[in-house]
């Protein structure tokens, strides 16, 4: 990872309430959070765009190609010893390095959640010492379940919580597009869960935002109910999702479940990701959701990486998963 | 992108859902960038948790076994975690009885009062908890990792 002082177009943005464009370094530092250093320029492939979300929309696109580009990794469970992994920092590495070489340089990573197995803080500090080396600006993270165990999410916000609000959830803006990033781990009784605080957060943030903003959501657990026996799903997610109904383009994209599923309701997109450490059954196949050991040679297929792109004047955000290799 | 529909999830799909919204989700599923072809027509599945319907967006009516701990209460101080689960869920002891949650299971779990007393760390496989119930009353408890784990201690007079 690396940080290049400076800000153009595809400079995260917080989400600005009052919708100019611009904000000071104070107001991105306290809405937003990465790593490091915290102001970076990012300009995807050459592209300039030329104005940011919250804008008026007059601006005329004139990007041909992918205005953001950005990947997306998950349940990397550093710590889990188990038949269906032996190494799963093996794996997060090679996950790493599959993010590296991609072709191009992301604009962000966003690492979906379960960094770690038991949240110890020798786990989190591997973890984040393995993800310095994506090669990336910035790196962001949601909390898995796994990774708030006990504290409430304590020893993950110390080590990732950095600029984050209430129990680490942000927003940010770039490149046109309005990044929201939910903490739906805590505080659960049988699902993932919210919270009034957080779906305010949710109302206010958005609430200023044109509705042709393209909106990227990011959680741990899926925001619809993939499978509520085992705990996938969201319990109060409706209410949350009410607040983006009016927006033409809202992705929602999470792990947790570590496989592929995607779902379509109204003008939300579901995507749930799948792990970098090993699967887990489908939906209902067996008793429980436990790791599952493939025959030898298979594991990686289950295993990848996810990357997603945007390009000015499309609804859609282009999705696309890729095995780890 | 890939994506799956396993058979049986696609059945239950099916026969709890409209045709057309099955079709929707079937449709969405086959092109990363798919657009919803019609509003979102998923009822809210009737076998669903409370927690889990109508406050959130539907895929799949779970089975009605999935709200909370079932079967009947067993006298025993013993508690095993197998399978993602409190076996037996709901078990009888006298007041002073010490119980004991042992997790057999690969995958870390915690046993968490709801609001009570007791919260163990997390077990790894082969770990024990204990705790002595001093108090009568009933004490539900879950998994703070697999939230959907329910189990409750029913404490009795001697």
């Amino acid at each position: 990872m690396s940080t290049t002082p400076g800000g153009d177009a595809n400079e995260p943005q917080p989400a600005n309430p009052d919708g100019s464009d611009r904000m000071t370094r104070r107001q991105l530092l306290r809405h937003t959070a990465w790593f490091g250093a915290a102001v970076a320029l990012a300009v995807t492939g050459g592209e300039v765009i030329s104005h940011v979300a919250g804008s008026t929309g007059k601006s005329p696109a004139i990007a041909t190609g992918p205005v953001l580009r950005f990947a997306q990794i998950s349940d990397s469970h550093l710590g889990f010893h188990g038949g269906a992994n032996g190494d799963v920092t093996a794996t997060f590495q090679q996950a790493i390095e599959q993010v590296n070489a991609l072709g191009y340089r992301p604009d962000f990573v966003m690492h979906t959640g379960d960094l770690t197995h038991l949240a110890t803080p020798a786990q989190f500090d591997q973890v984040k010492q393995m993800m310095t080396a994506l090669d990336t600006d910035h790196v962001f993270t949601v909390p898995g379940e796994h990774d708030s165990i006990d504290d409430a999410g304590q020893k993950y916000r110390a080590a990732f919580g950095a600029g984050s609000r209430g129990e680490g959830w942000y927003s940010l803006d770039i490149a046109g597009v309005h990044v929201i990033a939910l903490v739906n781990t805590l505080n659960l009784r049988f699902l993932g869960h919210l919270g009034t605080d957080q779906i305010d957060f949710v109302r206010k943030d958005v609430a200023a935002l044109s509705s042709d903003t393209p909106i990227v959501v990011f959680s741990h657990i899926p925001l619809f109910a993939m499978y509520p026996t085992w705990g996938w799903g969201t319990d109060d997610a409706t209410q949350a999702l009410s607040y983006l109904r009016r927006f033409s383009s809202v992705t929602c994209l999470n792990g947790h479940v570590h496989q592929l599923f995607t779902k379509t309701e109204g003008n939300v997109t579901f995507h749930s990701g799948t792990t970098t450490a090993y699967p887990l059954p489908h939906p209902g196949d067996g008793p429980a959701p436990k790791p599952v050991t493939l025959p030898a040679g298979r594991l990686h297929a289950a295993l990848g990486i996810r990357e997603v792109s945007y390009r000015k004047g499309q609804h859609a955000l282009a999705i696309r998963d890729r095995a780890l290799t | 992108m890939s994506c799956f529909l396993p058979r049986s999830l696609v059945t239950r799909a099916l026969s709890a859902l409209a045709a057309a919204a099955a079709l929707t989700t079937l449709a969405a599923c086959g092109s990363s960038r798919a657009r919803p072809v019609a509003p979102a027509a998923a009822a809210p599945p009737a076998a669903s948790p409370p927690s889990a319907s109508p406050s959130m967006p539907s895929m799949t009516p779970p089975p009605s076994a999935a709200a909370g701990p079932a079967g009947a209460p067993v006298s025993s101080n013993a508690v095993m975690i197998q399978n993602f689960a409190f076996a037996a869920p709901t078990v009888i002891v006298k007041v002073g009885t010490t119980v004991t949650w042992t997790n057999g299971d690969e995958d870390p779990h915690t046993v968490t009062a709801i609001g009570g007393p007791f919260h163990s760390p997390t077990l790894t496989n082969g770990a024990r908890f204990t705790y002595t119930f001093t108090t009568v009353g009933t004490f539900t408890y879950m998994c703070t990792i697999h939230p959907y784990m329910h189990g409750s201690v029913v404490v009795v007079a001697r």
